[in-house]
């Protein structure tokens, strides 16, 4: 059946209610709690971690994490889950195109501008609108922005480290309303191509599994709505057909960009597309994806990783991990963690660092005896090992590496795509000489999930 | 908005009650004031209110200064009033009745933005002693000019509706709506009309036919190509109502599916997963009696449903996956070589690990079992417990379905040797299934398991496996006397029941093959069984001491008969809740993976439900004729489901004494709670049952004494009787069973039976029609109905034929109850002419 939300509410980590909102009135009191505290002692079937929906006497529960927020959702009847959660997530991007950044705090200091939104995105818990250009016109409320100071020191790869799958948005942190104090509104757009990729290494090091998901994320601050021409690279393909996906080799050598599929943005017409890789699009305003593509075809990985166990007597053992950029040297990696699951009765762990290393770090995580090293910068054609010496609490009985591994890594690589997919160019269509606005096209890598078994 | 409960007071939410009041007194004194720039004071304070109001105080008390603040142009202090008023309106009528009056001015203002929001708050405070205000105010809202307000004013409708039906329907507010719908020029108030009507005439179809009809009419060919039409005019949600709607439709023909397929095949390619979703839903349901075409359609929707999964978050994964899920379970074989896809990756929560492997286990076949176990044998190392658990787990389920199992024999031994305590416990529950199927293991599974100490295996179910299979091998495992003996004599260690009573049966069985060396044992194990405290222990170990007491060779054959191996684990679920689940495509059954009477009252179902199944009905029958010609239903009662798959599972007992077994046995230790629960209730249903067939049973007897007593006038069936479908539905549901029995249809009537026309069309030419139709061979289901010729009263008829058997299931309903048993026969003997020439 079509959807219907009977409450939408966001509850911070600790469980408060942060705006809460109730359009059908067919839930009883307390949903809120409820939802809260089952899925903070969820243990079901083994499971540790509440699955996003489930249902407690006749109610369905729908939530997403956002920043570390619960944006959740309550209805009683059959809906499509697809549809609710799109729209949770929906919701949160909203109003971070309102708030230009979304924590607690931002939401604390601007609920009333969120109930404002809120009421014009769901009516009796039929969805409405989730744009932010037709929504404008509707809202009234200015944006209490956050002091943006402190988003600095987050680093540059801080934005990036929210959430552990999709990363949010990129672009920037100021909101799609609020104007620049004291100056005009900066004409500007931003592209970011934003690539995850997965890489598994069996322990001979040859690939077992690749794969590239993208998207093309676009902002833009264009006043008049002007329609703009995105190129993307001739060599970009689309495959069709049945084809396995994981027919390496053949292709890959040609230089071709085979995707195995991809979805775009409801704005997008693809006209020209087929001849001239061209998406033509207006961009609406707010932070939405022109393009979400996917790509098992193979590709060059980023990093290689090298792992071995000298196993020293029963009570002792050594292991060497070796990490090599395979990438340009003027390119460099950052916020590089690398982990490594270690016998459980490994009671002690000492490292040895390379001589002159900068910048690194290591930890031996004695709750789940994990290994952990990272690097805050890794130079493109560079390597880097660690030795780690181990001490067991008992004696080594069979294979040590059955007992631990597999190592996987983290990173984010920025002015760099694996899939060799590019943007052309950005055309902005507007009459006229003067008009020139900003525009940013920029590249990012980052692990999804790269994994070296040993 | 009702306030959550209060909570107790912490820094970051005060109590309020001082707060409060003093908001009281400030608005009081800012309400008077018109002055330019109180606003900026008033907005400060009424944010307060509401955030308030948010962490669960109670500021109803100011409802009255609100009120009076609200007069003012500020339209940002107008919208928190309002938001304020929607709160507190519906527990204080009282107080709401104070809003009228400004919200009623609001909706004539000059600004469209205030007309529509106060029409929007006017229906919003949920007070049915107002809604004669809200009538007027709504009519004049359906026919602005502006389409904000009719936006606002067509959800006002539906609004209106749950607070007063009546008031809704006297101002002929549907019709309105329906005006709109197929006129509006803007794509978001066609919507909502079309959601209003979908809920008001799903709600009204129940009470009166004239609503029964304008719900089958928004299926009509008209609307639904008017929709489909305007497609790319609405928003993405909106279109997902629409695509919803549209998949209830059946087209006529061929060429229509063809049509709609080509109009919305660029939808497969939005970044909304939900449109995607919705769009699948609707290539599904048009092709399903298209076999060729259905499975093109698979092909066509799996890569936008990889990508998807790939795209979104964590959670949207899960919601695409679980249906990726139900897709794979379905048709395995399309997705065999796509099976990388279904690898796991180490940063996936555990709900989305564990779906990965269930679609690992589907698609595994010859081709592929290889890389797909060693895949699975990496994670059995994980040191995610739960993980290695479930892939071990995994490995088991291929095993038994495959018929090479000698590499995955070996695999699973290989985990015995890893010595981790979760491996060997879930190891050696596998390792005894697979001796039940595959007894030729034995001999290269118990010289692993022999060298298990059975100290290292605590959890009930390993170690009750372990038992058994000591118990079962007893001959070829050395030490089995003596690890039972030491188990026995530390009887008082072992808390698990289980466990107890695997142990007394695997010493009778070690004892009947090395009698001396398991004397010391079954001695043991007998007394302590006798002074256990748990009764199935104790009655078990009591049964054993007199079998033995009474002929130890009888005994002998009680404790070690001849064993045939398992062939075929029973399934979980039953095909017909399977498709069930398939026909709710797109909704949160395929997530529970149960269908939606399990889990929802039967008004939440969705305003199509019923129609649902007119669209299904030609699962099974594969011919798209069955769907054109018959008005096809098939009841979406509770009752009737459970029923049938009650009886599905009486079968399997006569049928497959192992089956049911094994079933039994595993519902008791583990059971995800799902199954758990669908056996409790497909038992309380069997007793219920039984009860029936009890009073039954004096039914019987009653005809039988009522035999002597004169015979009444024979019956005769009224040849042009009409019933429809809800009516049907409901007489169902209201009467009781008169008569359940099962009959033969006989060789010839099974193979007569080769489409369900065939039947329909022969038992009308006996009065007798058919309402509704469905199921898979070799089970087809069908419901029928007669009615007497002299007056109108009602026989309904549930029949179910399972094909292979040649044996119906008849539940007789009547309204008049004491003709049923006529009915019967009359129905029974034109069943039995059924295919004669």
């Amino acid at each position: 059946m079509s959807a219907i939300i009977s409450q939408f509410f966001v509850l911070s980590q600790r469980g408060d209610n942060i705006v809460f909102r109730d359009y059908r009135g067919d839930i009883p009191k307390g949903s809120a709690e409820i939802f809260f505290r089952k899925v903070k002692f969820w243990k079901q079937d083994g499971e540790e971690e509440a699955p996003p929906i489930f249902n407690v006497d006749g109610v369905n529960y729908f939530h997403v994490k956002v920043v570390g927020l619960l944006f959740v959702a309550t209805t009683r009847a059959n809906v499509s889950p697809s549809f609710v959660l799109e729209l949770l997530q929906r919701i949160a991007r909203v109003i971070k195109d309102y708030l230009g950044f979304l924590n607690e705090e931002a939401l604390r200091k601007n609920f009333v501008l969120v109930y404002e939104l809120l009421d014009e995105v769901v009516d009796f818990g039929y969805v409405q609108t989730t744009s932010t250009e037709v929504l404008k016109s509707y809202i009234f409320n200015e944006p209490i922005v956050v002091d943006a100071a402190r988003l600095a020191s987050l680093g540059p790869g801080g934005l990036f480290m929210q959430g552990h799958k999709r990363m949010p948005g990129t672009a920037v942190t100021k909101s799609v309303v609020a104007n620049e104090p004291g100056s005009r509104r900066r004409e500007e757009i931003f592209v970011d191509i934003i690539e995850k990729i997965s890489m598994t290494f069996s322990s001979s090091g040859y690939i077992l599994t690749s794969e590239i998901d993208g998207t093309i994320q676009m902002k833009s601050y264009l006043s008049g709505n002007p329609e703009v021409r995105l190129a993307l690279n001739d060599e970009v393909s689309i495959g069709r057909g049945g084809r396995s996906v994981y027919d390496y080799g053949g292709s890959s050598g040609s230089g071709a960009v085979i995707l195995d599929d991809c979805n775009f943005h409801e704005s997008v017409h693809l006209d020209s597309f087929d001849v001239d890789r061209t998406l033509s699009l207006v961009p609406p305003d707010g932070e939405f994806p022109v393009m979400n593509y996917r790509m098992t075809q193979e590709f060059k990985a980023p990093f290689r990783i090298n792992t071995l166990i000298e196993e020293a007597g029963s009570l002792r053992a050594e292991v060497i991990l070796k990490v090599r950029a395979e990438f340009a040297s003027s390119i460099n990696a950052n916020t590089i963690v690398i982990q490594m699951p270690l016998p459980t009765y490994t009671s002690r762990v000492s490292f040895e660092m390379e001589p002159g290393a900068v910048g690194q770090a290591t930890d031996f995580k004695e709750s789940n005896r994990r290994l952990e090293w990272s690097l805050k910068k890794i130079v493109g054609g560079s390597e880097h090992t660690l030795r780690a010496k181990l001490t067991f609490s008992q004696e080594l009985h069979g294979n040590i590496t059955k007992e631990a591994g597999p190592v996987s890594m983290t990173f984010i690589i920025p002015m760099y795509n694996a899939s060799r997919l590019q943007v052309k160019y950005l055309q902005i269509a507007k009459m006229s000489k003067t008009y020139n606005p900003y525009r940013w096209v920029r590249y990012i890598t980052q692990a999804n999930s790269y994994v070296a078994r040993i | 908005m009702p306030p959550p409960p209060q909570r107790s007071a912490s820094p970051s939410q005060p109590s309020g009650k001082g707060e409060v009041s003093d908001l009281k007194l400030q608005l009081r004194q800012l309400a008077g004031i018109r002055a330019p720039g109180t606003d900026d004071g008033k907005r400060d304070l009424f944010k307060k209110v509401i955030s308030y109001m948010t962490i669960g105080i109670d500021v109803s008390s100011v409802f009255s200064e609100m009120v009076m603040c609200s007069a003012t142009s500020d339209i940002v202090l107008k919208k928190m009033c309002y938001l304020y008023v929607g709160n507190y309106a519906k527990h204080n009528p009282d107080l709401a009745l104070l809003t009228i009056n400004f919200l009623q001015r609001d909706c004539k203002d000059e600004d469209p933005m205030i007309r529509g929001l106060a029409l929007r708050s006017l229906c919003s405070l949920r007070v049915a002693n107002l809604v004669e205000y809200l009538v007027g105010p709504l009519g004049s809202g359906l026919k602005d000019s502006n389409s904000y307000v009719r936006m606002v004013a067509s959800v006002g409708v539906l609004k209106l509706y749950h607070i007063s039906v009546s008031t809704c329907l006297d101002a002929d507010f549907p019709a309105t709506l329906k005006h709109l719908m197929l006129n509006d020029p803007d794509a978001q108030v066609v919507a909502n009309c079309l959601s209003a009507l979908q809920e008001i005439w799903s709600l009204e179809a129940s009470k009166s036919e004239e609503a029964a009809r304008e719900r089958e009419d928004l299926l009509s060919k008209q609307i639904i190509y008017y929709l489909l039409n305007r497609i790319r005019e609405f928003n993405e949600w909106a279109q997902c109502t629409v695509l919803e709607v549209v998949s209830k439709y059946v087209p006529a023909e061929s060429n229509e599916i063809f049509d709609m397929m080509d109009l919305l095949e660029d939808r497969l390619q939005h970044a909304n997963g939900a449109v995607v979703l919705a769009t699948i839903k609707l290539f599904l349901q048009l092709t399903l009696s298209m076999t060729d075409v259905h499975q093109q359609v698979y092909e066509r929707i799996k890569a936008p449903l990889l990508t998807l999964v790939s795209s979104g978050s964590p959670e949207q994964s899960y919601a695409v996956l679980s249906h990726l899920h139900l897709l794979v379970t379905r048709a395995p074989f399309i997705f065999s070589s796509d099976y990388k896809h279904f690898y796991c990756q180490y940063n996936e929560p555990f709900y989305v690990k564990k779906l990965k492997l269930d679609m690992l286990t589907a698609v595994a076949n010859e081709s592929n079992t290889y890389e797909i176990v060693s895949e699975l044998c990496e994670y059995a190392a994980n040191v995610d417990i739960s993980i290695a658990r479930e892939s071990i787990r995994a490995v088991g389920k291929i095993a038994l379905q495959q018929y090479d199992v000698n590499a995955i024999v070996d695999r699973l031994l290989q985990f015995l040797e890893m010595e981790k305590d979760h491996v060997t416990a879930e190891t050696l529950v596998l390792v005894k299934d697979l001796l039940r199927k595959y007894p030729q293991w034995s001999h290269d599974c118990i010289a692993v398991v022999g060298n298990i100490s059975s100290n290292n295996v605590q959890e009930p179910k390993a170690k009750a496996a372990l038992i058994w299979m000591l118990g079962e091998y007893a001959q070829d495992m050395q030490d089995a006397p003596y690890i039972l003996e030491d188990l026995a004599e530390n009887w008082d260690e072992e808390y698990s029941a289980e466990v107890r009573l695997h142990l007394l049966t695997a010493v009778m069985k070690c004892f009947m093959r090395r009698p001396p060396e398991t004397q010391k044992a079954l001695g043991a194990a007998l007394a302590a069984g006798l002074a256990d405290f748990h009764q199935d222990v104790h009655d078990r170990a009591l049964f054993y001491y007199r079998l033995l007491q009474h002929n130890v060779t009888v005994s002998e054959q009680v404790v070690n008969p001849p064993k045939q191996a398992v062939s075929v684990f029973a399934d979980t679920q039953s095909n017909e809740i399977k498709d069930r689940i398939f026909d709710e495509f797109n909704s949160l059954s395929v997530i529970y993976q149960k269908p939606s009477y399990m889990f929802t009252d039967k008004e939440h179902r969705g305003p199509f439900a019923f129609s649902e199944e007119l669209g299904n009905l030609s699962i099974g029958t594969e011919s798209a004729n069955a769907v054109a010609s018959v008005q096809l239903v098939e009841a979406n009662d509770k009752d009737l489901l459970l029923s049938t798959s009650e009886k599905e599972e009486i079968k399997s007992t006569n049928n497959n004494g192992s089956a049911y077994s094994d079933r039994a046995y595993d519902g008791s230790i583990s059971g995800t709670t799902s199954q758990s629960q669908l056996d409790l209730v497909s038992l309380d249903h069997t007793s219920q049952q039984n009860v029936q067939t009890d009073s039954m049973a004096i039914d019987d007897l009653l005809g039988l004494g009522m035999s002597i007593t004169p015979t009444p006038a024979p019956l005769k069936l009224n040849a042009k009787a009409s019933l429809d479908p809800s009516s049907f539905q409901q007489k169902w549901r209201q009467l009781p069973i008169a008569v359940s029995q099962e009959i033969s249809v006989g060789r010839q009537g099974a193979a007569a039976l080769t489409t369900p026309q065939n039947l329909i069309r022969h038992m009308q030419t006996h009065s007798i029609h058919c309402i509704a139709s469905g199921g898979q061979p070799p089970n087809l289901k069908f419901f029928f109905f007669a009615q007497k010729a002299e007056d109108s009263s009602n026989y309904l008829v549930e029949c179910i034929i399972n094909l292979s058997t040649c044996k119906a299931q008849l539940k007789v309903k009547a309204d008049d109850q004491s003709t049923s048993n006529a009915f019967s026969s009359i129905f029974q003997s034109a069943m039995s002419k059924f295919g004669l020439p």
